[in-house]
């Protein structure tokens, strides 16, 4: 029973560790004073200068715009490709794409950055947002697939077979059977690679120009210089907006797997 | 036929276009911007100089040396929560609460320690009230490697609860009745059991310690050289350019070492 304790106060002992940063943040975005020490009262302040810094929501507005791109282009990308390699019936050449699907999510991100860094400039292609554009596409490419790739696998092929035999050709097979069956994968996929490209920094400070900032570059400038508590009004903000992505997420998942449970 | 050669391009084109000029092309301008000098000629001299100057081995070194440090405290703090949440009622909930945190933007949770630890922070102010003064703790190896344990945390201790939650406990409960003592429970079952969470929880660690960048100038004040940040260094700084590819192609093969050593062995589930 006292080793239970233990455990479960070492536990708790984590948890607190891991948000204490995060209150932090928030709890000083309400401070009145202008650095995150002491306190000199609850005020709104630095959210009014918040959002009259239109550089910053401007930027702010840019990150989404950039991560929802994006992670639409990559579904599409991700998921061709998912039924390009799912085509594959020799098990080696399937291997020898899965691991060249896998260079890029294993890689450091420095050297993701610093490589496309050089594609672009040999190119003669200039950075700002389009660059920076390709580049999370680029990134986030691999990403579906590895959520996609497992569901495909795992599907029923005799639906097809039974369609096939109906006389059914193969765009209908792809639009009413195959892309409703791995939709929830594709959706998940959608989602992580959102969360990769608003969570970014490495690879898009190297291919960003003097004309395009996101908030991950943004912030790092900007803490260059020092505190200020504008910086913790948007981190409560980007805090809110993420508890809302990670419960849209569940829900999602919870529901989409109690509806193939329904179906199965 | 002619219609499924058709379509098989259709699918093929745009994700083999993706894997060459993204893939395949950006690992070949890194080694090619390696192996050449700023005229253009083919050289080793890049690597060279890596070898024998006092400057980039000792770096090379460090960065790894401090990768290990940060590796080894997450998985000692890890490995013990890990099996603890596994015994836990409401799993699901504690698993939410750990990965919410790597949703939140990683430069935001760097921020906040600049406050936490800075001259008047919260934790210098605890030291104050404890009576041991204040302390600089900004700006160097040790807040460095205590923000990058925080950042990593998660990474190690999610693939470590997987496995450990995979382990039959019929096993451990007839290693007690048995009269194994817990060390040799955990030493000669949970452990082995759950060898493959470990590596990849080591693989998720020690490779992003070797190239966190922005860690070691907003938290490490640059006392602190990892291998990412000399690649910072030289693209963005000084402009060598084929002295950043060196590194950089150093730093893939320290991370094709890492994952040459931590692969799944054995038997395949």
């Amino acid at each position: 029973m006292q080793k239970k304790i233990l455990g479960n106060s070492y536990v708790l002992l984590i948890m607190v560790l891991l948000y204490i940063p995060i209150i932090f943040l928030v709890a000083y975005s309400f401070n009145s004073g202008t650095i995150m020490s002491g306190w000199s009262g609850f005020s709104f302040i630095h959210y009014q200068q918040l959002f009259a810094d239109t550089r910053l929501l401007k930027i702010l507005l840019d990150t989404f715009i950039l991560a929802i791109s994006s992670a639409t282009i990559a579904a599409f990308i991700g998921t061709i490709g998912a039924l390009f390699l799912d085509s594959f019936h020799n098990k080696k050449n399937l291997n020898v794409f899965s691991s060249l699907n896998n260079v890029l999510l294993v890689s450091p991100d420095v050297t993701i950055g610093v490589s496309f860094l050089i594609l672009f400039t040999i190119l003669g292609f200039s950075l700002g947002f389009v660059s920076v554009l390709i580049s999370h596409i680029a990134f986030s490419i691999p990403i579906v697939l590895l959520m996609v790739l497992p569901r495909l696998r795992e599907m029923d092929n005799t639906l097809i077979i039974a369609a096939r035999d109906l006389g059914a050709n193969r765009g209908t097979i792809l639009s009413q059977i195959v892309i409703p069956e791995i939709w929830p994968s594709i959706m998940a996929g959608f989602l992580l690679a959102l969360t990769y490209s608003l969570d970014d920094f490495a690879v898009t400070f190297f291919v960003t120009g003097n004309g395009f900032s996101t908030l991950s570059v943004e912030i790092y400038s900007r803490a260059r210089q020092g505190v200020s508590l504008e910086i913790n009004a948007l981190s409560a903000l980007m805090f809110a907006v993420s508890l809302l992505l990670v419960l849209a997420y569940y829900l999602y998942t919870t529901y989409s797997d109690k509806k193939a449970r329904l179906t199965k | 036929m002619k219609n499924n050669i058709r379509a098989k391009a259709f699918f093929a084109i745009p994700y083999i276009s993706w894997l060459a000029v993204f893939v395949i092309v950006p690992i070949g301008l890194l080694i090619y911007q390696s192996l050449t000098n700023a005229q253009g000629h083919f050289t080793l001299a890049n690597f060279h100089e890596f070898i024998t100057s006092s400057v980039y081995l000792p770096m090379a070194f460090n960065s790894v040396f401090y990768a290990l440090i940060i590796t080894t405290i997450t998985f000692i703090i890890s490995f013990p929560a890990a099996y603890v949440l596994s015994r836990l009622k409401h799993r699901q909930l504690w698993l939410m609460l750990i990965i919410l945190p790597t949703w939140i933007n990683v430069l935001l949770k760097t921020y906040a320690f600049l406050g936490l630890l800075s001259k008047s922070g919260l934790i210098n102010q605890l030291l104050l009230t404890l009576g041991f003064g204040t302390h600089n703790l900004l700006f160097n190896h040790v807040s460095f490697i205590f923000v990058a344990v925080y950042l990593e945390l998660p990474f190690m201790l999610l693939p470590i609860y997987n496995s450990i939650n995979e382990i039959d406990t019929d096993i451990l409960k007839a290693s007690r009745d048995l009269g194994a003592k817990p060390i040799n429970t955990l030493r000669q079952l949970v452990l082995p059991l759950s060898i493959n969470g470990i590596k990849s929880g080591i693989q998720a660690v020690f490779i992003p310690s070797l190239s966190l960048f922005m860690l070691t100038t907003l938290i490490g004040g640059n006392k602190v050289m990892t291998l990412g940040s000399a690649i910072e260094l030289h693209f963005i700084v000084t402009q060598n350019w084929h002295m950043g590819s060196t590194i950089a192609i150093i730093l893939i093969l320290a991370m094709a070492v890492t994952m040459y050593f931590t692969r799944e062995r054995g038997k395949q589930k």
